[in-house]
């Protein structure tokens, strides 16, 4: 019966397109990589990242642009991390499996899955218009906030839960009342976890270009932004404005700023995984 | 006595004062939800007292930034849904196919060395998708079409078909995973080679997850903004043609944003319809697929 037992070939068949689809998947990793590579290698050198946009592409670099992502990522994660924490402890720690909990939980679950323009739409009207922050580094910061929180707040809750209770129990025990057990036993042993969590979930961030266009950002920026208020600008805004551009110069530009990007993200990811594994020796030890 | 009695009433008032606290943060969520449908409410209702909502969902020209103003979404409907339907049409073969590997064939070193891998796929920025999209595969699939446009929806809807392969592996691969070892073991004892059990018992088990994955992945394709604003053009187009430039919603809100339209103008008050129109849209997909989601937990509780 060969419906039954079908022929070792078929199977292989089926691990040759499977094989293939990784290949597929992979090889556009690779493709991508190696395609930034060459066409910006060559603009990469000091000059590109200390210069300001210009109107000649090889005179024209990403500093405005690098230190607004920097500055963005500091203000946005002053702002998600305490907030997506605090939220965090209180859907775990505080409140069970009251109905509120379950209302937020589902609440979170699909703020994670609205496209991130549609916050820009939030950022502009809330932040820019009605809050009068103007199209500022903080308007941009408080937008990103509010798309990262979502994030943050389930990494969080899966680093708290896995904090054995028996150490919440063993600090009752001793007398200590709640906030004192979340502060001094689980928050110390969870903080690894919240940390990985929240690196990845700015590294979400920093690739982020659809909200800041959305909610105003500029594009064109010939200085460093010297206060909250600040006009500003980003790498991925800067990367998308030279990709619009027809000169074949500018895209070189805009493939030497890929480059410093994904490096920045490589630098970030690499920091989530080394806190990870310290972390873990020093739990297991 | 008494001081401790004091000291006991301070510490509960301290705890009372973190508990609200940590209670306004979980509650700011709840807030975010609410100030986004509030925003696209104000501006979606302000948009259709000057067009009606029958020009909006019949009308089959979008012109807001023209002379000659038409307000029909259809346009950047199809511009959507074309690019959409190009990504899943990608990621839903590749990213299955994957997950059936990682799943019930690949050995358990493979398995740890292309999961991260996977990851890295799927945190590489949009903007780098677009770039790609744009001055990579475009001129490519122009060596073998020679018909396709330097914008087009083809070469986007694929990228991000690409991008979106991670997430249907990783979740649908989840949900494969969940399925009760015993069922593989009925099926083995049955005589099932392991091609039987793995498309005939863990799919059809898993099924739900699965399509929760996909459901998913549409969404994602939908709100993905960066991919089609730098490489699908920026022409609304009502045509499913994948060779000559479209435009999607998300690509429309980007353009606006770009320019200098000054708030309040109904040129300002149309990316907000158009919000509204993406933000159902991908609402009620991740609805549908949390509820998917739940159904199956439940299954195998």
């Amino acid at each position: 019966m060969p419906d039954r037992h079908p022929s070792k070939i078929v199977e292989r068949l089926f691990k040759l397109m499977a094989l293939g689809a990784l290949v597929i998947a992979l090889g556009t990793l690779t493709a991508l990589l190696v395609d930034a590579l060459l066409d910006g290698g060559g603009r990469l050198n000091w000059q590109f990242l200390t210069s300001f946009p210009s109107r000649k592409p090889e005179q024209a670099g990403i500093a405005s642009a690098l230190v607004g992502t920097i500055y963005l990522m500091i203000l946005t994660a002053a702002c998600a991390l305490p907030i997506g924490v605090g939220a965090a402890l209180y859907l775990e720690e505080y409140v069970g499996k009251h109905w509120l909990a379950r209302v937020i939980e589902v609440n979170i679950a699909n703020l994670a899955g609205v496209p991130s323009i549609i916050y820009g739409l939030l950022g502009l009207e809330l932040f820019v218009r009605m809050m009068g922050l103007g199209r500022s580094l903080l308007a941009g910061a408080l937008t990103m906030a509010l798309l990262v929180l979502p994030i943050v707040i389930i990494a969080t809750r899966e680093a708290l839960r896995t904090v054995p209770s028996s150490i919440r129990e063993a600090s009752y025990a001793l007398g200590a009342s709640r906030w004192q057990t979340i502060w001094h036993q689980v928050l110390p042993l969870a903080l690894p976890g919240i940390l990985t969590g929240s690196i990845l979930a700015l590294s979400r961030a920093i690739g982020e270009a659809a909200p800041l266009i959305t909610m105003g950002a500029l594009t064109y920026i010939a200085f460093l932004p010297d206060s909250l208020l600040a006009p500003f600008t980003a790498l991925p805004i800067q990367i998308f404005n030279w990709v619009s551009r027809p000169q074949p110069g500018f895209h070189a530009n805009a493939a030497a700023g890929i480059v410093v990007l994904l490096a920045v993200l490589l630098i970030m990811n690499g920091l989530a995984v080394y806190v990870r594994q310290r972390a873990q020796k020093r739990l297991y030890l | 006595m008494e001081i401790a009695h004091q000291h006991a009433t301070k510490r509960r008032i301290g705890e009372r004062v973190i508990s609200i606290g940590l209670a306004c943060c979980g509650g700011l969520s709840i807030l975010t939800t609410i100030g986004i449908v509030a925003v696209l409410i104000v501006e979606t209702v302000a948009f259709f007292r000057h067009v009606p909502m029958w020009r909006f969902l019949t009308d089959t020209q979008w012109t807001p930034l023209f002379a000659n103003k038409h307000f029909g979404i259809a346009p950047l409907v199809a511009g959507t849904m074309l690019t959409s339907t190009i990504a899943i049409a990608v990621a839903m073969p590749l990213g299955l196919l994957t997950a059936i590997y990682l799943s019930e064939f690949a050995k358990e070193g493979v398995r740890q060395a292309v999961k991260p891998l996977l990851e890295i796929l799927a945190g590489v920025p949009t903007v780098v998708y677009g770039y790609f999209a744009l001055l990579f595969v475009t001129p490519l699939l122009q060596r073998l079409i020679p018909q396709l446009a330097g914008f087009n929806a083809l070469s986007p809807g694929i990228v991000m078909g690409l991008m979106i392969i991670p997430m249907v592996a990783s979740l649908s691969e989840d949900a494969m995973y969940a399925v009760p070892q015993g069922l593989r073991e009925a099926a083995y004892a049955l005589g099932s080679s392991k091609l039987q059990v793995s498309l005939r018992v863990v799919v059809p088990a898993a099924f739900s997850g699965i399509a929760a994955s996909l459901l998913l992945a549409i969404s994602r394709a939908i709100g993905e903004t960066m991919i089609v604003a730098i490489a699908a053009g920026q022409q609304p187009r009502f045509t499913l043609n994948p060779f000559v430039p479209v435009e999607t919603m998300t690509a429309y809100i980007v353009q606006v944003s770009l320019g200098d339209t000054p708030t309040g103008t109904l040129e300002y008050n149309t990316i907000f319809a158009v919000g509204m129109t993406l933000f159902l849209s991908t609402l009620l997909l991740n609805l549908f697929s949390l509820w998917l989601r739940e159904r199956f937990r439940e299954q195998y509780a």
